[in-house]
């Protein structure tokens, strides 16, 4: 589902001030009442189960899965047979699906930030002719799940015969009004006039004032917007199942369903290449390790802050 | 850039010039694949194979389809599961963590609740394949205590509304949840220790200060969930293909629009079918933004 990747993040980081007092910090004391730790643990065991679960499939035999304890660890021989048996089909098609995502997913990041970091830039900072129809319009695209748009893109594209192109899947992916949205929240919140009055006062331009004031102070942003836009491109499916022809162009959330169609116990008409279970809770990992990648590092602004930018104080 | 430091008599000739510069690329973007496509489908809702007008034939077309009426209960019956536990369920989660005394749990509850954000897209609907597979899931148990013993019957039609929920509130709970936590903390202290001196208990709380003041986030979340459960695809995609046709290929209004064009080679209906979605995510979208005042757009 998209609609994680819309929540706007806070900027600053907030929680601190409004936690309760040190007095009634830890110390030994007990949860409120037994029943909301429960609530709390029971949904822990919904959300992390099966992300264990998947870890520890991949490690086993297709016979461990059915009949061992679904918890158990198989044995790293097994996870190397899997790992053999998963790059063998389709000749290291998984390889090729994997580099077809880090490409789509890093090379529409980069122009995303080209593109996103001066109109967002422009659009807190400077004046221009239709710079509030431009805010709406991308408020309004930004609000709009991203399928909307797959079945006409696909018209669209067809009509200019760029279907199997690359562009058609990069381009689309850097087109990120939240990008822009982000950078427009956080240059009109972290960037203060008086500054760019006293540069333009010293006679700086307004491409000046980008290049030698705002774009030095936008890492914080731009790391924002890199991360959700990874992750949105990174865990698209539906535009390039739609717009790629050809398996070798497939991003590796397709490869999954092409491997899916190829496991016995959920197609029983599937010849000859078949893969096993583990092999595709394996490739199902390496799909998601990127991401997750991601999530680890940005662990800490994830969950202190995240809310954003949409309320301006 | 370095041309920049224009004499003024060029800044009245053009004002703005900055401005629009820094936003040309963007623009071009959003024209090229937020304008265009949608006025291409619109055409092409518009008109037949041979580029006629034919008015709103095609919408007819696709709506005395047989499958049109069923999809949209689907779709219907998912997004009422699907809203109903997201607000029940973020709320809740995010009122408890709240108030965990130990900052160090609540830091690591959120995170793990987080994690399967990383498998958004086909990589949930792998993992719950598993999960409702009886023959492997870590919770067969469960699933046979429910009177499931096999795959095909976890994923009877019946059930599949639940289903979709519960993958989508896997992979998108632990965002919202995060979101909601933080609209609790902007919540003045003084207000919670005003109440609490009042008597009020943690209920009382709850539901006459933190839900009302998150109401515009709770708002805020339902819109976007209800603009994203309409476009359902991946899931029910990937589990027709795992269910040996028990799960049809079109079940939601996504698939039934990828159908037409793609099985049936009838892109006008297709474009018909997009066009309705297309119109509910900007009407849903725009009212969200001209009316709420959540984007103070100036």
């Amino acid at each position: 589902m998209p609609t994680d990747l819309h929540t706007p993040p806070r900027l600053a980081e907030r929680t601190r001030t409004s936690r309760p007092g040190p007095s009634r910090r830890r110390r030994g004391r007990r949860l409120p009442n037994p029943l909301s730790a429960l609530v709390l643990v029971l949904f822990l065991v919904f959300f992390v189960l099966p992300v264990l679960w998947l870890l520890l499939a991949a490690t086993k035999t297709d016979d461990q899965l059915v009949h061992g304890n679904p918890l158990s660890f198989g044995s790293w021989g097994a996870l190397g047979d899997n790992w053999t048996a998963l790059i063998s089909f389709g000749d290291n098609a998984i390889f090729a699906w994997l580099g077809n995502s880090a490409l789509y997913s890093f090379v529409a990041l980069a122009i995303t930030l080209c593109v996103a970091i001066p109109a967002g830039y422009a659009l807190a900072m400077t004046e221009f002719r239709g710079r509030r129809t431009l805010l709406v319009a991308t408020l309004v695209v930004m609000l709009m799940p991203n399928a909307t748009l797959v079945v006409p893109l696909f018209l669209e594209v067809n009509a200019v015969h760029l279907i199997g192109s690359m562009w058609s899947i990069i381009l689309p992916y850097s087109f990120y009004p939240f990008g822009v949205y982000l950078t427009y929240i956080y240059f009109s919140t972290a960037l203060p006039r008086d500054l760019i009055d006293a540069a333009k006062l010293d006679g700086c331009t307004q491409f000046g004032v980008f290049r030698r004031i705002a774009l030095p102070l936008a890492t914080p942003v731009v790391a924002l917007v890199g991360f959700f836009s990874f992750v949105a491109n990174w865990t698209n499916y539906f535009l390039p199942y739609v717009l790629l022809p050809e398996s070798d162009q497939f991003p590796v959330q397709v490869g999954l369903g092409t491997l899916l169609n190829a496991v016995p116990q959920f197609n029983p008409t599937v010849g000859t290449a078949a893969v096993q279970r583990p092999e595709l809770a394996l490739a199902t990992l390496l799909a998601i390790t990127p991401v997750l990648v991601v999530f680890l590092f940005s662990q800490r602004f994830l969950v202190t802050g995240m809310l954003a930018g949409a309320t301006k104080e | 850039m370095s041309t920049a430091g224009a004499p003024a008599r060029r800044r009245t000739f053009w004002p703005g010039r900055a401005g629009h510069l820094f936003v040309a690329a963007y623009v071009v973007l959003l024209i090229a694949f937020g304008v265009v496509p949608t006025v291409y489908a619109v055409y092409f809702a518009f008109t037949d194979a041979g580029d006629r007008f034919t008015g709103l034939s095609n919408f007819f077309d696709a709506a005395s389809d047989f499958r049109y009426l069923s999809a949209i209960g689907h779709v219907a019956l998912y997004l009422l599961f699907w809203l109903l536990s997201l607000v029940v369920f973020v709320v809740g989660l995010a009122l408890l963590l709240h108030r965990l005394r130990s900052r160090t749990a609540g830091t690591a509850l959120r995170f793990l609740y987080y994690i399967p954000g990383a498998l958004a897209g086909a990589a949930s609907v792998m993992v719950w394949l598993f999960m409702l597979d009886p023959s492997v899931s870590p919770v067969s148990f469960l699933l046979r205590a429910f009177g499931f013993d096999t795959f095909g019957q976890v994923v009877a039609p019946g059930n599949l509304p639940v289903l979709f929920t519960m993958i989508a509130f896997w992979t998108g709970a632990g965002g919202w949840i995060v979101v909601m936590y933080g609209a609790l903390n902007n919540i003045s202290p003084d207000l919670l220790e005003a109440a609490r001196i009042d008597g009020a208990g943690a209920w009382q709380t709850a539901r006459r200060i933190q839900i009302p003041l998150l109401r515009k986030w709770i708002v805020y979340m339902v819109i976007l969930a209800f603009a994203g459960g309409t476009q359902l695809f991946v899931e029910p995609q990937l589990l027709s293909q795992a269910s040996v046709g028990v799960a049809g290929r079109d079940y939601s209004l996504n698939q039934l629009s990828y159908d037409f064009a793609f099985q049936n080679n009838n892109v006008n209906t297709a474009a018909a079918i997009s066009v309705e979605l297309l119109v509910i995510g900007v009407v849903v979208a725009g009212i969200f933004v001209t009316r709420s005042g959540f984007f103070d757009a100036d």
